[in-house]
């Protein structure tokens, strides 16, 4: 069993972060396949799939619930794609104290906007949905992709993102009693609040008000809430795995990844390599003699390919030692560049077979 | 086309599309394009760390402007800024009357309750420091590294969704404005980037449509960066190579994974030609090295080359 076997034999929750576009939803899907094949009941909460990956997952529609996939392995296998404001709305249910006072809430524009578009909330419900689906006990292992974000630490800070927002002055102020003390802080916030609706227009302040004034009540349950996922989060029952690819960019955005990470004591449990390309002896320098040796013969077109790969995948090797120079505990798995995307359960075995094998 | 006509086409310039697409190597690029037609350049930077500084082998810049490369004869000077959408937030504040209390609005949350409020803000007043630079005439061109990840398509709709959500306030004529500036083709263009790969340019065709049908906006040439260049040959038998066995199996191996991926490529380009009806400029992949003044001049070589090679766009 390798290293990468050994987190899905053991933890809860794994959830891939990283950068876009170095294959981080296929690495979370080939994750719980590998998990199913172990006879794990394993699910992964993916955020954008690829079209083609996620008709093959069978999630081509936004839902909220686990779609279960049939396959040649014991375990069990479900995913589902994120619907960000669904997942909202259900929160926003679970912590009302009654109907009117969520209807009140999920009628606001300011919380339209709140769970729409205020960046991090789709972090915050990439978390949501992984608290609840760990609490519900169906799973034995829940993988969770992350949204793309140059901010590495917005999946962390995601549960505090509601906690924050209540612990507003606003809030406080517009939920507060306008008398005694609280008058006269009432009649500054008052003015500064006049202020703003000259600027960015009444009826925006008016609407953020009233959702501050709906929320009344329900800030203690949501703070609870994001307590016990940090927990989660933080022990080990979670590894994350840090999804890149060699390219000197994605490389970089990692090692501040893994700063971010260790900073936050949180585990960096692995570092998976995606897009590495085919392995070779010849050093770059003996192929660029070859280049010239060759030319003109029949293998100067494979000499002068056989040159171009051997610089760039020594530069590689030595960008990804740097990488796990930063996290020298983390599991390092190199996947290949393959020919073709990964779209189908097939494909997905193939990754998974790369990720556990060795 | 004449690519000094191309460039003077707009004075401003978006470079957009998702990450690790090389979107910032293609800013850098058409800066130093565009230097070389003789125009001034303007790098404008929003995502708060300076990636193009290092490419042309200069002190990262701050919120004020930065030397990129000096004029010369043959080519304009290319100057770099970062604006950053908080940093635009607390400016434009302490302009409009909330100057002594701006501090105390950013430590107390009351500015993320803001920027809640009215989705979008940020990256308009971004935008509406573009247009202040395009106005006061900064530079002959202002390239824009857009932000990168899913926000490309975001960024050029906020103007349009402040519009929305503020329908009245200061904030909204600055929407106003803002929309003018990108509704106006002598003024405003979007080059996006993309990588010969299958989601990408999938995305690249949806974010096309998308920022034609909703924003408005006149779309330039799309680039398409890492294009393996042609080699010929690489079928040929490689048993009389004169070099050791084990050096023929990686030749072997190399030849292979390279006519792989370039009939992958291929396939891709051919599909971007033929989905979505734009010309394309196409960049080679640099092979093993990080990107630098020699690398940059190599790319802008090529992209000259290529715009050359385009018909004129009416």
């Amino acid at each position: 069993m390798n290293g990468y076997a050994a987190l899905i034999a053991d933890r809860d929750v794994i959830v891939c972060c990283g950068t876009g576009g170095v294959g981080k939803t296929t690495t979370a899907a080939a994750t719980a396949v590998a998990a199913a094949r172990t006879g794990k009941r394993a699910v992964v909460v993916t955020i954008d799939p690829a079209k083609r990956l996620a008709d093959a997952l069978g999630i081509a529609e936004l839902g909220n619930t686990p779609t279960e996939i049939e396959g040649p392995w014991p375990g069990k296998l479900a995913a589902l794609m994120l619907d960000t404001k669904s997942t909202f709305d259900e929160v926003v249910r679970r912590h009302a104290h009654d109907d009117q006072q969520a209807e009140r809430i999920l009628s606001n524009r300011f919380y339209r906007n709140v769970s729409g578009t205020l960046s991090g909330t789709q972090d915050y419900m990439a978390v949501e949905k992984l608290s609840e689906l760990y609490d519900s006990g169906d799973w034995d292992l829940v993988v969770v992709d992350t949204p793309p974000t140059r901010d590495a630490l917005a999946f962390l800070e995601a549960p505090k993102l509601l906690a924050r927002l209540l612990d507003n002055p606003i809030y406080r102020i517009v939920t507060a009693p306008s008398r005694g003390v609280f008058k006269v802080v009432n009649a500054a916030a008052q003015s500064v609040l006049r202020q703003l609706a000259r600027v960015v227009g009444a009826t925006v302040v008016d609407e953020a008000v009233a959702f501050f004034q709906a929320f009344e009540g329900m800030e203690d349950g949501f703070r609870e809430r994001a307590g016990a996922t940090l927990a989660l989060l933080g022990d080990q029952r979670t590894a994350f795995v840090l999804v890149a690819s060699p390219r000197a960019d994605t490389l970089t955005e990692a090692r501040y990844f893994l700063d971010r990470i260790r900073n936050a004591q949180l585990d960096a449990a692995a570092v998976v390599v995606n897009r590495m390309l085919p392995a070779v002896t010849t050093s770059p320098e003996r192929a660029m003699e070859l280049a010239e040796s060759l030319a003109g013969t029949q293998a100067a077109g494979a000499a002068i390919a056989l040159a171009d790969l051997t610089a760039s995948a020594a530069e590689d090797q030595n960008r990804i030692r740097e990488v796990t120079e930063a996290a020298p505990h983390a599991v390092l798995v190199q996947v290949p560049l393959l020919v073709d995307d990964v779209h189908d359960l097939e494909g997905l075995g193939t990754i998974a077979d790369l990720l556990t094998a060795g | 086309m004449d690519p000094g006509h191309f460039f003077a086409s707009s004075r401003v310039l978006i470079v957009a599309g998702k990450g690790g697409v090389g979107k910032t190597v293609t800013a850098a690029t058409i800066a130093t394009a565009a230097s070389r037609c003789g125009l001034s350049v303007l790098l404008v930077e929003v995502s708060g760390r300076s990636a193009a500084a290092p490419m042309f082998e200069t002190e990262g810049q701050g919120y004020e402007e930065a030397v990129l490369v000096r004029a010369a004869e043959g080519h304009g000077e290319i100057r770099s800024r970062s604006l950053t959408p908080d940093q635009a937030l607390i400016e434009w504040l302490s302009g409009h009357g909330f100057h002594r209390i701006v501090k105390r609005m950013t430590k107390s949350g009351l500015l993320e309750v803001v920027a809640t409020a009215t989705p979008g803000i940020k990256d308009l007043l971004v935008f509406g420091r573009i247009k202040a630079l395009e106005t006061a005439r900064a530079a002959d061109l202002i390239v824009v590294d857009a932000p990168a990840a899913g926000h490309a398509l975001g960024f050029l709709r906020s103007p349009a969704a402040v519009r929305e959500a503020a329908r009245s306030g200061t904030i909204h004529r600055q929407a106003v404005e803002v929309m003018e500036l990108i509704g106006d083709p002598s003024r405003c263009q979007v080059m996006l980037v993309t990588i010969p790969e299958e989601t990408p340019i999938n995305e690249l065709i949806e974010t096309s449509f998308a920022v034609e049908d909703e924003v408005g906006v006149k779309l330039g040439p799309v680039v398409v960066n890492s294009v393996l260049p042609r080699i010929e040959g690489l079928e040929q038998r490689l048993r009389w190579a004169k070099c050791s066995a084990a050096e023929r199996t990686d030749l072997a191996t190399a030849a292979d994974f390279r006519r792989g991926r370039t009939a992958l490529q291929d396939q891709q380009l051919q599909r971007l030609g033929s989905e979505l009806p734009l010309p394309q400029i196409r960049l080679p992949q640099v092979f093993g090295t990080e990107i630098g003044p020699a690398e940059l001049s190599h790319l802008a070589d090529r992209m000259l080359a290529e715009i050359e090679s385009l018909e004129d766009l009416s």
